[in-house]
């Protein structure tokens, strides 16, 4: 049996919880004072996920722009996080850059498309 | 000199002075010009890529850029004017009801502007090192939290390799996070109070997902290099927030982040002479977060400091719409509207509220009033009292510095109260 602690980001008063499992399974959730609280443990050790951000270098803009922030299209394991980052170096994508496009497709093997958050003209 | 006159002039083209524009026009006013000195409009908005943002005002989680998107759209759609590249340099008193801005761009050159409102959307700016005194040299690797967000997002630079934060405000989280993606090692956020400034999600999602330590009750005694930061060393510090000899530890390092606190950027409303808070570092404003000049009137981070750019654009689009009434007002030939507001006091730990001041016969449906509090505290009741009366109660498990607070008070809350004479805000032990 093991012991994970986590701090609930539901809302500002950060309970410590604490959840107790037998290899994957969980046997108890302690320290939350809501349910949410209890949701929030079982998805995070179970399958923790984050949207990731960043920002990749374009080219051609007229606008002058050297930069277009990008981010994961839905969540990806929190695991991926760093694969991701280093994936996206060295990338430069050519402009006009729209809200939405598809800057790389199935980012990292993640099944994922990394997609622009800016308009670069 | 070119001069031109609009109806209202909004200073700044970040968050709250696009949703003051679109407020306005949809309050049915069409002489709108902003003003804003970056080359784009969005603000800070356009460094900030992570995402939260919107989940109030649009129900779904956007990045910065998308947030700012989607109220740049709304402008762009109004045709509402504006002007980029262009810094204001002055606002003052004109004849009569008018303001004048002295505003400065490449094309245009020097401009005379004539307004009947303005609407100060400035923002704000970060507190520097020579806020804090730090002593030693003056090394390269030295940056606020947000100038390094700006070289690492927009400029695309990464400005250094070994990382410590001083201050866990919200900006230094994002950038422990932001710079560990891009390769850096953040070694460590050391924060002189006891608690984070920053909100608890960022702290878990920026810092534990990472492993990067924080140290509360901590701070930057010592930073060495003379060329570029070489190393830093942190201490603890006891309860009166001095270090303590023996508890110093050294951190080699090339860079150093400061994310130290925000101050609301009011130079020219100082130089129009309004009245300011002492607490927020912005106007004293009233319900319709008009300040002390009739006619102008103040939204987001240039009025206090917020943690959320939900609240930034439903502030300004009050503010937006109290512009459009008040120049309404003027063009029906009424002038601008005699004031008898109250001053809200408050005690129990409150540090200062938003508006600061309350005409209650002016509330159209409701009162929103933002505060902060000044310690961590639990189990408390909120309340609001008119002339003596409680008239309002809620109940806060915690609070905490780093996390903005309100109070609604109804119309129909402040009906039996034609004249009030006093409100005031009480946080009490819950003891129930």
């Amino acid at each position: 049996m093991k012991t994970v602690n986590l701090t609930c980001i539901g809302c500002p008063l950060g309970c410590q919880l604490e959840v107790m499992m037998e290899g994957e399974k969980i046997l108890m959730v302690t320290g939350n004072t809501c349910q949410r609280g209890e949701a929030y443990a079982r998805k995070e050790v179970t399958d923790p996920t984050r949207i990731m951000t960043s920002s990749v270098r374009v080219y051609g803009s007229v606008a002058g722009e050297r930069m277009v922030p990008v981010k994961t299209a839905s969540d990806i394991p929190k695991g991926k996080t760093m694969e991701v980052a280093a994936s996206l170096r060295g990338v430069s994508v050519p402009c006009p850059v729209n809200i939405g496009d598809v800057v790389i497709r199935n980012v990292a093997g993640t099944g994922v498309d990394m997609i622009a958050t800016k308009n670069v003209l | 000199m070119e001069q031109k006159a609009y109806h209202l002039i909004i200073i700044g083209g970040g968050p709250a002075g696009l949703s003051a524009a679109v407020a306005a026009y949809d309050a049915g006013e069409r002489s709108i010009l902003i003003l804003e000195r970056d080359t784009r409009l969005g603000g800070i908005l356009n460094q900030c890529i992570h995402n939260g943002f919107g989940l109030h005002t649009f129900q779904e989680e956007l990045t910065g850029p998308e947030y700012a998107q989607r109220f740049i759209d709304q402008v762009k759609d109004r045709n509402i004017d504006y002007k980029l590249d262009t810094m204001v340099l002055s606002i003052s008193k004109g004849e009569g009801n008018a303001k004048q801005v002295v505003a400065v761009n490449e094309a245009d050159g020097l401009m005379q502007l004539t307004a009947d409102a303005l609407v100060l959307a400035m923002g704000c700016r970060e507190r520097s090192r020579g806020a804090l005194n730090i002593p030693g040299f003056r090394p390269a690797g030295i940056f606020s939290a947000g100038t390094a967000q700006r070289l690492v997002n927009i400029e695309g630079y990464l400005p250094g390799r070994r990382v410590v934060i001083l201050g866990s405000g919200d900006i230094g989280l994002i950038m422990a996070r932001r710079m560990t993606l891009e390769g850096a090692k953040v070694l460590v956020c050391a924060e002189l109070m006891p608690y984070s400034g920053g909100l608890k999600r960022n702290i878990v999602q920026c810092l534990d997902d990472f492993d990067i330590p924080l140290k509360l009750s901590h701070t930057v005694v010592r930073i060495e290099g003379k060329e570029r930061v070489e190393a830093v060393v942190i201490a603890e510090v006891g309860p009166d927030r001095k270090p303590i000899k023996g508890t110093e530890e050294r951190y080699e390092c090339d860079t150093l982040l400061l994310s130290v606190g925000l101050l609301p950027e009011n130079e020219l409303t100082i130089g129009l002479e309004a009245d300011m808070s002492r607490v927020t570092n912005g106007p004293l404003v009233n319900e319709s977060l008009e300040t002390s000049i009739p006619g102008v009137f103040a939204a987001g981070n240039v009025l206090h400091v917020h943690d959320l750019v939900d609240y930034v654009s439903e502030e300004a689009h009050l503010a937006g719409e109290s512009a459009a009434a008040y120049i309404a007002s003027l063009e029906a030939g009424n002038g601008p509207v005699p004031h008898a507001g109250v001053l809200i006091t408050f005690s129990g730990g409150v540090r200062y509220t938003v508006p600061a001041t309350a005409d209650v016969s002016r509330i159209e449906k409701w009162l929103k009033i933002r505060y902060r509090v000044g310690d961590v505290m639990t189990n408390r009741v909120v309340s609001l009292y008119l002339n003596g009366n409680r008239v309002l109660t809620k109940k806060r498990r915690v609070m905490a510095p780093g996390e903005m607070e309100e109070l609604v008070l109804l119309k129909k809350q402040v009906e039996e109260y034609p004249v009030v004479e006093s409100m005031e805000i009480r946080i009490e032990e819950d003891k129930a």
